[in-house]
């Protein structure tokens, strides 16, 4: 039931976040967008559990990989960001979870919302379509903090150069770069209305960030004519300690 | 047999009895929603119960306010692990809404607006075990917790718990719901850790 991974690579996303990269013989293979349980247990048997999104696309070879930020007062994040080093075992369990998916059967426009770490599921399905060759229009809309904050730059901008099917639009919300044309703010409608895809095409829309994130972007899809049946949501709350 | 994890100590909550296995305590209140959060206007808010084919029961916001309503508090288990204990309701139990109905009905799907289904046996409603509640800590309950009114069922799980409930169906025989159709176990005993299909 609990699957026995082994770290093999580490990767520092941003100051407080990081990507594990696990080989976990017998996995059963995943959908992007599914989740793990990650289980840490003490010496004397105490253990604690907690859920991440899987960062990394489906694929044949056994491998996952986990994008996790540390929460200050959380009781698993931070033992995984900081003291989890290549090598060592890891207990997790999945994949889990079957309707915040993207299969790459889909062929309808898609648009992705991120808020912070929100992005991590919706990662795992644009690394999926890219590696199945998927055409699915794919629009991103990443909210984040501030430029340092942000995951899988390099990859997001390499992806989105190779293929006018994929586009990222960042939002930052406390800074942008230098003549950013955005003053920093939340995502609004205006946004919505310029950077997403327009509620005629009937994207299907995946909404993934902490609670308040997600209300209001839920809300602003509807708001612009998104049928609620095509809005996908996953949260998770400063308390949840999730993703 | 677990693998010791080298260097993690953790936090200890867990002695507590109250809390079932693989759970830790919050004091917040996390949201997990599939989808968008229903506004559903309290003029056109209905509940209803029916056998599949006819409604036997139907209730407007304000009829459904005039039943005898109970405050209850109780700790609540999501099987996203977290815990929260000694929360407190205000709604109408199960009992008060089911004591006219005549069924032979083993099971019941309860339905929501948004679409959201979930099922259980139908003693896991009766006997003083669950509500449909519509204050939390003495407010009116939060759409995004499942207001107008969710039904409160603490012994499973958080999400047979439905939020914005709409009806219940009787059934003859057991049909998964939403998330019971999508990997989570059937049943959802926090205390048997019945988290998913392969518990």
């Amino acid at each position: 039931m609990w699957h026995l991974g082994k770290v093999i690579a580490l990767h520092d996303e941003t100051a407080t976040t990081r990507t594990i990269t696990l080989e976990v013989p017998g996995w059963p293979g995943h959908i992007a967008g599914q989740h793990v349980d990650v289980r840490l247990t003490a010496a004397d048997g105490y253990s604690a559990a907690r859920s991440y999104s899987i960062a990394s696309a489906p694929n044949v070879d056994g491998r996952i990989e986990l994008t996790i930020e540390r929460l200050p007062d959380g009781e698993v994040s931070p033992y995984l960001t900081q003291e989890l080093t290549v090598g060592d075992p890891l207990e997790l369990r999945g994949p889990l979870g079957g309707w915040f998916v993207w299969r790459t059967n889909q062929t309808e426009a898609i648009q992705l919302i991120a808020g912070g770490s929100g992005i991590v599921p919706l990662m795992a399905m644009i690394r999926s379509r890219a590696l199945a060759g998927n055409t699915a229009p794919f629009r991103l809309l990443y909210s984040v903090r501030e430029p340092a904050a942000v995951f899988y730059r390099d990859e997001l901008q390499a992806l989105s150069r190779q293929d006018s099917a994929e586009s990222v639009t960042y939002a930052y919300t406390r800074a942008a770069p230098k003549n950013w044309p955005r003053p920093p703010g939340r995502i609004d409608a205006a946004l919505i209305e310029s950077a997403a895809w327009p509620s005629s095409l009937g994207p299907t829309c995946y909404v993934c960030g902490q609670t308040s994130f997600v209300e209001s972007a839920a809300g602003l899809l509807i708001a612009s004519g998104h049928s609620p049946d095509k809005i996908r949501t996953e949260r998770f709350g400063p308390t949840g300690d999730r993703k | 047999m677990a693998i010791i994890s080298r260097g993690f100590s953790g936090r200890r909550s867990a002695t507590d009895e109250k809390l079932p296995p693989g759970q830790y305590v919050t004091t917040g209140f996390p949201v997990l929603s599939a989808g968008p959060t229903p506004h559903v206007p309290l003029d056109q808010w209905e509940f209803t119960i029916d056998d599949g084919a006819n409604v036997m029961l139907r209730w407007d916001w304000k009829s459904f306010q005039d039943l005898p309503a109970e405050k209850f508090t109780v700790d609540i288990h999501c099987v996203t692990r977290w815990s929260k204990f000694g929360t407190t309701w205000e709604g109408v139990s199960l009992d008060t809404l089911f004591a006219d109905v005549k069924t032979d009905a083993s099971h019941a799907l309860v339905r929501s607006y948004g679409g959201y289904t979930t099922n259980l046996p139908l003693n896991d409603l009766l006997n003083k075990q669950a509500w449909i509640a519509f204050k939390f800590e003495g407010e009116d309950l939060a759409a995004e917790h499942g207001g107008p009114a969710r039904l409160l069922v603490p012994h499973l799980y958080l999400w047979k718990s439905a939020k914005w409930v709409h009806g219940i169906t009787l059934m003859k025989k057991d049909e998964p719901g939403f998330w019971e159709r999508l990997g989570y176990h059937n049943y959802g005993d926090p205390w048997r850790e019945q988290r998913y299909w392969s518990d």
